[in-house]
């Protein structure tokens, strides 16, 4: 059993247990990912201040002040602001940024005692679901159909922090979720990841993509890492409006818990045309495990989530055409020079942001425009209001939702990037929870007929991650689901 | 309403100005609105930009309690209606010294609603400027084009500061109304506190909308609320003195009056008024104008106040400027024109207060209006910074009460007292200045002057106004000490006039 094979938990067991340190833990991590280059799931290792940081809480450990993450090897998605590490949303425009600040949620990992091992690959500015934007190049998943050699996307955003998870790059990883790029991600490389409800993570310090929807999450390998991560990245923040000031329970220890006379609705609208059977056959034996355990199936209905993807590609673009105004060349980032100053923002502009973070400025910039602001931005907040009424109605009738995460497995990389509305597709089942300000886990449950892994969802009540995370740990341990990615990196 | 037009005689016929402004009052806050960044004037440039004034990636705003509660404290001064919820909005636009490419401000939902000010002309009559509303907003940087020939700088040590639009209606008729308004906003922003007045640091300045129209029918438009009857506004950007004000307003109303009897159109554009050509010149059309995209800031929620707290907020209010003229009139039976004086600032209202404790109040207001205000001027100073306290002109004005000076005599004290010379009572006492109040003494004085002029003495019984020259010949005789009461009495019974 190599070191990087553990999960999150018996890594920190065996470090409390003394049978290895931090330093020796994180060395094999550095030197996995040295191995792994290949995925590209990494943009920036950076071994020297995992050294440092391992050394450091092996003192401390040494010192009876272990914290609850203490001595943990993570991967920092490169949306999070890191001090004094180069921080670029995997973009031109910030190619050679580097913050003199570290944001919230990655400071509170590292007050746990985590240790930093470089930054994680994304699709650019968060934008897309296939980690293919990114301006380092994509992602290749660490999963691969059985008997194929086909690259297959991670998915994205987070494509790097999930190839990372499910290649054992990192005990964990933090990643950013705006309209499904932690759920879907985490379910085409069969790890787990969690968005929690709006507000309970910090967004001070990650680069921005759509405010009114981002969230920070975990990826991680069981229920139960996700539960210690995102128990560690949560809280308060003053420096972030919309942060809840409410307690953060210690989410591990609903995992676990009996969900025995827990009402789980099923939404018949997420039974969506051209489907594969597999997934549908999946959400079926999900629905089968609860059962089992004790959880009593309530048909739902969600009207308005035909209405969600169009609603969400009209807000989150709306936001980001606005939070992405700050990339100008003018105080930091990369400057093209031009003749005049609409040159200099024209040059900069077209040179550093990719065409797919391009096409969302666009559109936003359009639906926000005089004339149109009333037909597109003010109807996609109704259809918005609809949608976190449609999950109101549905709370009076159960306590959780189980959906499936996305609507395929794993696609080859290049399949869907000429297409941006098939692309887009692939956050049908997530982007309501992201209107709806709600949290969304996604675990693996079963693999398709190509040995690809499937995910479900599971969707909780605001604030109630507390739920969402025992009906996952019910399903992960009815799942079973062991399958690791074949090692051919 | 104010029916207080003033005809301009054009060409073509009589033609009136319509006049709304909006004025940016820099709250005085000591950190920005949405950072902890100090905010100072007189720092080196960027000295004052925190990670959020400069629009790092992942920084947020955060809301500036204290600059919610001026706001709310200038709304109440106002008279105005508060908003118990607002929203912050996004307005949305490129340039160098707005770092996030989108200034945060309240659009539709601003946290300060309809009001009004009352407002006094030169001549001492009022009229009322209707508030259309109060919003919070941050402020640009500074871009500097003049240090390079090639290349603009940008401070941003102002980004981010908090400013209060406050919007009137278009309500003023005349250039020296809108000084007026400007003048009375002012006064009421620094009696509150929530803005120090500084126009000349830019913490105060207006954006002026001139129209021009024919005589009724700006009646038609206050009857039916409709702007067609008005002609096409333009917007005079950042005009930051009173006289500009006025400068920029008469040259823009002939401007647009030549444009309409020339035939043309009056563009609706924004301008800027060059001070050293007097004029405006156009800024951008309305076809360059931006499509600011304004939306609601995502990053901030709802502000939503507790009524409660506005309510403790409006008891703390000081008594503004109408309500302390009112009392000053009644209280102390000043005249309109000494209590409007004295109520153009509060340190100015408060040291005659003191000094009027106990003494005659009407004195007290001509020594305080008159003479000590010229004085403070011509040093270029304020109440607050008077070398002569409140007490001096007290015993001032109570040496003359009692007698022991004249008026005359007494500003002679005072011109010592200026002088750094000591209390009135010292300097009367030092310099031999106490009134003859000795009716021998007096009585010597005019038996002597008569018996040197019998013919004048003789002629001003028949000449009664000729008395002010033995008057005269008196107050000379006694050095200017003797009192002026007594001096004429006795006249009047010696020389057997009436």
């Amino acid at each position: 059993m190599s070191l990087t094979n553990l999960t999150l938990k018996a890594a920190i067991d065996g470090l409390a247990a003394r049978e290895f340190t931090s330093v020796e833990l994180t060395r094999a991590h550095i030197d996995a990912i040295e191995a792994a280059r290949g995925l590209n799931a990494y943009i920036l290792e950076t071994p020297d201040k995992a050294i440092d940081m391992a050394a450091k809480s092996d003192a401390r450990r040494a010192l009876g002040e272990a914290g609850p993450l203490e001595g943990a090897p993570l991967g920092v998605k490169d949306l999070f602001c890191t001090n004094g590490v180069r921080t670029t949303a995997c973009s031109k425009i910030l190619e050679n940024f580097v913050p003199t600040y570290e944001s919230t949620v990655t400071s509170q990992l590292w007050r746990d005692g985590a240790v930093m091992l470089g930054k994680l690959n994304l699709d650019q500015f968060a934008m897309g679901s296939s980690n293919e934007t990114s301006y380092f190049g994509p992602v290749t998943n660490p999963w691969r159909a059985q008997g194929s050699t086909k690259a297959l996307t991670p998915g994205g955003s987070s494509g790097g922090s999930a190839a990372a998870v499910a290649a054992d790059l990192c005990l964990g990883a933090t990643a950013t979720d705006t309209g499904g790029s932690i759920r879907q991600p985490a379910a085409f490389t069969g790890t787990v990841g969690i968005k929690p409800t709006y507000g309970r993570c910090s967004r001070w310090g990650v680069v921005a993509f759509a405010s009114s929807l981002d969230q920070a999450g975990p990826i991680a390998k069981t229920v139960e890492d996700a539960a210690l991560l995102l128990t560690s990245m949560s809280g308060h923040d003053p420096k972030d409006s919309t942060s809840l000031d409410i307690p953060v329970p210690d989410f591990t220890q609903f995992v676990g818990k009996s969900v025995k006379g827990l009402k789980i609705g099923i939404p018949k609208e997420y039974r969506v045309d051209n489907m594969p059977a597999e997934i549908e056959k999946l959400w079926q034996d999900g629905i089968a495990w609860l059962k089992e355990a004790g959880c009593e199936i309530v048909d739902i209905s969600l009207p308005h989530t035909k209405y969600a993807l169009p609603a969400y590609y009209i807000v989150a673009p709306a936001e980001a055409s606005s939070n992405l105004a700050r990339y100008d060349g003018m105080r930091y980032g990369l400057r093209e020079e031009g003749a005049n100053l609409t040159e200099i923002y024209e040059n900069t502009r077209a040179s550093g942001f990719g065409d797919e973070v391009k096409r969302r400025i666009l559109i936003g910039t359009y639906v926000l425009s005089a004339g149109y602001y009333d037909a597109y931005y003010l109807k996609a907040l109704k259809v918005r209001r609809r949608i976190a009424e449609d999950f109101d109605n549905a709370w009076t009738k159960c306590d959780a939702i189980l959906t499936p995460t996305a609507p395929s497995a794993a696609f080859g990389l290049g399949e869907n990037s000429n297409d941006p509305i098939a692309m887009y597709l692939n956050d049908v089942f997530t982007v309501t929870t992201n209107l709806a300000g709600l949290p969304g886990l996604s675990l693996p449950a079963g693999l398709d007929a190509n040995g690809l892994p499937l995910g479900l969802q599971i969707i909780g009540k605001p604030l109630d991650e507390a739920t969402v995370f025992s009906v996952a740990g019910a399903v992960e341990k009815a799942a079973g689901f062991t399958a690791k990615a074949e090692k051919w990196w | 309403m104010n029916e207080n037009a003033k005809v301009i005689k054009g060409r073509t016929g009589d033609w009136e100005m319509v006049l709304g402004l909006e004025v940016h009052a820099q709250v005085a806050s000591k950190s920005k609105l949405f950072s902890g960044a100090a905010v100072g004037f007189g720092a080196g440039p960027n000295e004052q930009v925190s990670l959020v004034d400069a629009a790092m990636p992942g920084m947020l705003p955060v809301l500036n309690r204290f600059c919610v509660e001026q706001a709310v404290k200038t709304g109440l001064g106002l008279r105005a209606q508060i908003n118990l919820k607002s929203r912050f909005d996004r307005k949305n636009y490129f340039y160098p010294d707005l770092p996030q490419g989108y200034q945060i401000s309240q659009f539709d939902q601003p946290i300060v609603g309809e009001g009004v000010v009352s407002v006094e002309r030169d001549d001492g009559t009022t009229f009322d400027v209707r508030i259309e509303r109060l919003h919070l907003e941050q402020d640009a940087g500074k871009s500097l084009h003049d240090q390079d020939p090639n290349a603009t700088y940008v401070d941003l040590n102002r980004a981010g500061t908090a400013l209060m639009e406050i919007v009137s209606k278009p309500d003023m008729r005349t250039s020296e109304e809108a000084a007026a308004y400007v003048k009375k906003l002012r006064t009421i922003l620094v009696y509150l506190g929530t803005c120090d007045g500084d126009m000349e640091k830019g913490n105060l300045r207006a954006d002026v909308n001139v129209s021009v129209c024919r005589p009724g029918d700006y009646e038609k438009f206050r009857a039916t609320g409709d702007f067609k009857h008005l002609g096409t506004r333009c917007e005079i950007k950042n005009v930051n003195s009173y006289r500009y004000i006025q400068q920029a307003i008469e040259y823009e109303a002939r401007r647009q009056i030549e444009i309409l009897e020339d035939g043309g159109k009056v563009d609706q554009e924004t301008r800027l008024f060059d001070p050293t050509k007097g004029e405006t010149r156009s800024m951008r059309s309305k076809e360059e104008a931006h499509d600011y995209r304004y939306f609601p800031d995502p990053d901030l929620l709802p502000l939503v106040l507790d009524p409660a707290w506005v309510k403790s907020i409006e008891e703390t209010l000081p008594e503004l400027p109408d309500a302390k003229k009112a009392r000053l009139q009644s209280q102390y039976g000043l005249s309109a024109y000494d209590a409007g004086v004295l109520i153009i600032d509060a340190d100015r209202a408060d040291y005659f207060e003191a000094a009027a404790k106990g003494r005659d109040a009407k004195l007290v207001a001509n020594w305080v209006t008159n003479e000590l205000l010229a004085k403070l001027s011509a040093a270029g100073t304020e109440f607050s910074n008077s070398p002569l306290p409140h007490t001096d002109i007290g015993q001032l004005v109570e040496l003359i009460e009692n007698g022991t000076i004249s008026s005359k005599i007494a500003k002679e004290v005072f011109e010592h007292m200026w002088a750094g010379e000591g209390r009135p009572a010292e300097i009367v006492e030092k310099r031999g200045l106490v009134q003859i109040n000795d009716t021998g003494a007096i009585e010597k004085a005019i038996d002597d002057l008569i018996a040197g002029n019998p013919d004048k003495a003789e002629a001003v019984k028949d000449k009664p106004q000729a008395l002010g020259w033995f008057v005269g010949q008196v107050m000379k005789a006694t050095g200017g000490k003797a009192n002026p009461g007594t001096v004429n009495e006795l006249l009047r019974k010696k020389l057997g006039v009436e």
